[in-house]
């Protein structure tokens, strides 16, 4: 038995998918920006995939622009966005709790281009402080970046609260979204929200690695970060890889076809799930249980077992998920969201993270827990001294 | 310049009287195993004394010069250009030509060496030494000619062809991988047992290796990392059989019955019985460790006494001498230090305790160990039948 709970790492691609992009990479293998017949036909590709995020995201179809993943989105926003504006000031807001494309792209322009950047703290079911976000916002302020959906404990971000509080203070405010764990579960709607910039990623709605989606609204003065030969409009150079743009816009339409029923059976099998684990002692869930949190998402804390060796049981059983924070026995390294949420010593490093999909099923659920039942209090009788 | 042969020069295995065929053979054998994934074709043979390489089709030098290079036994790499007897005025030719390309600097001193294995050919050896220097003489005003320290002493060997080198590439010495029987590495996923299994078959010992892993508790990547490990070190030892220990069982046995601070003593206790075990199996003549003197508490003198006793086989422990550094350095050189450094879990650390014993008194140890006479028996031959066992090439 197979079961793969680890879909906010990387999910199964759709056969739909697959299919699309096998007969672009040997069937209409054009290169988009050649003058023949060949290179009309695979440039079709990228337009229906502009047209397909224009539609989903009501947005227009030149403000989509593809990437190799969402890091590459995110780079691209932040840096090309700081880049653009830094004549305005110099100043940058993001929060504790944001993906390392983020953060890291944040500290590359804190430490090499001489911005300053704040990071927000999160409350203990790990959404933003709006509070803090009104204190932090300044005339030097140029970009805001929140996610959508955080990826280790599935808290959705008030996005649209933090969106009025930016374009309040000063509509220039460029405020960028990382959505990557939340498209797909959610309809965004950037213009009502008041995104300027939204990152988007293949892999983790069924589509191709190697792929992602920045949308940028017209407004939003952007510089490239990658130089070449010109292509999407000189925002990102290289030829656009036709095959993961197929495939992803194809994935987007098939994860919105009967989004709702999707979701409501995710949350039912969340619900059941997190009831299930409460009949184990000493656990807890990180962020909220209902519906304001992501559907796919739970985030558990069972003390006294270290994630690592909690996830290997689970994998021999067939089981495949993610430890809430990378860490090994001789370099300790606690994640940062944990710690942002204010997570008790004892899960720091005893959390794992079980992320669903439109395929998780009631069956494997509930073999989980039962693995679950097994496992945890064997493991609990052998610790570390 | 293309070289189409190699002369490979062996120092040690020359001197082995009656059994040099042997030593040879095995030289052979090694360097056609180290050839096997070099692109294009090799002959490789022993005549008169010597091993040659030639090679045909397209090959790259560099690449047979870097696969020589690992294989034991080997003192020096000889490039060799082979020119055709076309005479002796075309001789001449050939070598002012070597000369003009291998030594673009005139400015050195030289001494012309030449072999007649041919006896039919028309000049003595002396004869082509004063010959062939004069022509190359002639053709560079700036060179000289020393015969006591010459800075390049050029051979030429008059066969079938004619044999022309001068370079002498050093090999890693050592002795011939399978000359001197085989032996069981311990290897975990850490920097000093593959430099220990280099070591010991660098003298011509052939390696089988064990690998204890402990999983939940270990990963599928600390597993890969030690095949990968095997992998590396089987570059210069030729094909590993590695054996992977399911020690979970043990362990955990260990843990209920056992003192904790002895925990990792009476561990490894076992992971040596094991080791043993299938080292007797496969006519292996002895272990190897990766141990240094007191490294860790493991090591200290009275805690390789306290491994050491359960052992029948004698225990090599290459690097009983060497400080961590001297080590690393090995690692660098034989390319497994940046494998070894991955931080996956390994299963000496998962239960390890907080102030474990570092002077063990053996019959302390032993008398621990009784507390496992209810169920280890039975453990040990689970483990040893559900043994994962593989050939790394």
């Amino acid at each position: 038995m197979e079961i793969y709970l680890d879909n906010s790492a990387t999910t199964k691609a759709y056969e739909s998918v697959r299919d699309i992009v096998g007969k672009v990479m040997c069937e209409d293998y054009g290169n988009p920006s050649s003058m023949h017949r060949k290179g009309v036909e695979a440039e079709r590709y990228v337009k229906d995939a502009q047209e397909t995020f224009a539609k989903l995201l009501k947005v227009q179809e030149k403000e989509i622009y593809f990437t190799s993943c969402g890091t590459e989105s995110d780079n691209l926003a932040l840096i090309g966005g700081a880049w653009a504006n830094c004549r305005a000031g110099k100043h940058l807001i993001t929060t504790v709790i944001e993906h390392p494309a983020i953060l890291n792209a944040m500290r590359y322009l804190e430490e090499e281009e001489g911005f300053r950047v704040t990071y927000l703290p999160v409350d203990e079911y790990g959404r933003v402080r709006l509070s803090a976000l009104k204190q932090a916002l300044c005339k030097e302020t140029i970009l805001v970046s929140i996610m959508y959906v955080n990826n280790e404990v599935g808290s959705v971000q008030p996005i649209m609260e933090a969106a009025s509080i930016v374009k309040a203070y000063n509509r220039n405010i460029l405020f960028h979204v990382d959505a990557v764990q939340g498209f797909g579960k959610y309809r965004i709607y950037p213009k009502k929200t008041g995104i300027d910039m939204l990152s988007l990623s293949g892999h983790k709605i069924h589509g191709p690695k190697g792929v992602g989606v920045l949308y940028i609204s017209e407004k939003a003065k952007v510089k490239p970060i990658i130089f070449g030969g010109g292509q999407q409009k000189n925002m990102r150079s290289g030829t656009e890889n036709v095959p993961g743009i197929a495939g992803i816009a194809q994935a987007a339409r098939e994860i919105y076809t009967g989004l709702d029923e999707k979701v409501a059976r995710m949350r039912a099998l969340k619900r059941r799930f997190i009831e299930g684990v409460g009949e184990i002692e000493d656990t807890t869930i990180h962020g909220l249980y209902d519906e304001t949190s992501a559907p796919h998402i739970i985030s558990v804390g069972f003390a006294g077992i270290r994630s690592e060796v909690l996830l290997h049981a689970l994998e021999e059983k067939g089981i495949y998920v993610s430890s809430g924070s990378a860490c090994s026995s001789n370099h300790p390294s606690v994640s940062g969201v944990l710690k942002g949420i204010g997570a008790k010593k004892e899960y720091l490093d005893a959390t794992l993270r079980f992320s669903m999909s439109e395929f998780t099923t009631q069956e494997e659920i509930d073999y989980t827990l039962e693995s679950l039942y097994n496992c945890v209090p064997m493991l609990r009788k052998y610790t570390r001294h | 310049m293309k070289f189409q042969t190699f002369l490979i020069k062996y120092g040690e295995i020359g001197i082995k009287g009656k059994n040099r065929y042997m030593f040879e053979d095995a030289l052979v054998r090694q360097i056609r195993f180290a050839l096997k994934d070099v692109e294009g074709e090799f002959h490789v043979y022993k005549s008169q004394a010597r091993v040659y390489v030639d090679c045909e089709g397209i090959y790259d030098c560099d690449d047979v010069t870097e696969a020589l290079k690992r294989v034991f036994g080997i003192v020096g790499i000889c490039p060799v250009v082979r020119a055709e007897d076309k005479g002796f005025e075309q001789l001449k030719k050939d070598v002012t030509a070597y000369m003009d390309e291998v030594y673009p600097d005139k400015n050195i001193t030289f001494k012309v060496d030449s072999r007649r294995a041919k006896k039919t050919y028309p000049k003595t050896s002396t004869e082509i030494n004063r010959d062939l220097g004069e022509a190359i003489l002639e053709a560079f005003p700036e060179i000289r000619v020393d015969v006591h320290k010459p800075d390049v002493m050029l051979r030429v060997e008059v066969r079938d062809e004619i044999y022309i080198y001068s370079e002498i590439i050093p090999g890693p010495g050592g002795m011939p991988v399978g000359t001197n029987g085989k032996a069981m590495l311990l290897l975990s996923g850490g920097i000093d047992s593959p430099v220990a299994g280099y070591m010991i078959s660098k003298r011509g010992v052939g390696l089988e290796a064990t690998y204890f892993h402990a999983p939940p508790y270990t990963s599928e990547r600390a597993k890969q990392k030690v095949i990968d490990l095997a992998k590396l070190v089987s570059r210069y030892t030729g094909p590993i059989k590695l054996h992977i220990v399911n020690f979970t069982d043990i362990q955990l046995y260990i843990y209920e019955a056992c003192p904790h601070d002895e925990l990792t003593i009476i561990m490894r206790r076992y992971m040596m019985r094991i080791a043993e075990h299938f080292a007797k199996q496969d006519d292996c003549l002895g272990l190897i460790t990766g141990e240094s003197i007191g490294q860790v508490a493991s090591q200290t003198m009275q805690s390789l006494t306290a491994t050491n006793d359960v052992c029948t086989l004698p225990v090599y422990r290459p690097l009983i001498g060497f400080d961590k550094q001297e080590i690393v350095e090995v690692a660098e050189k034989i390319n497994t230090y940046e494998t070894s450094i991955l931080p996956y879990e390994d299963c000496c650390t998962i239960f390890v305790a907080k102030h474990p014993v570092t002077k063990p008194n053996v019959e302390r140890i032993r008398k621990s160990e009784e507390k496992l006479q209810e169920k280890i028996e039975e453990l040990f031959k689970t483990a040893v039948e559900t043994t994962e066992t593989m050939v790394i090439k």
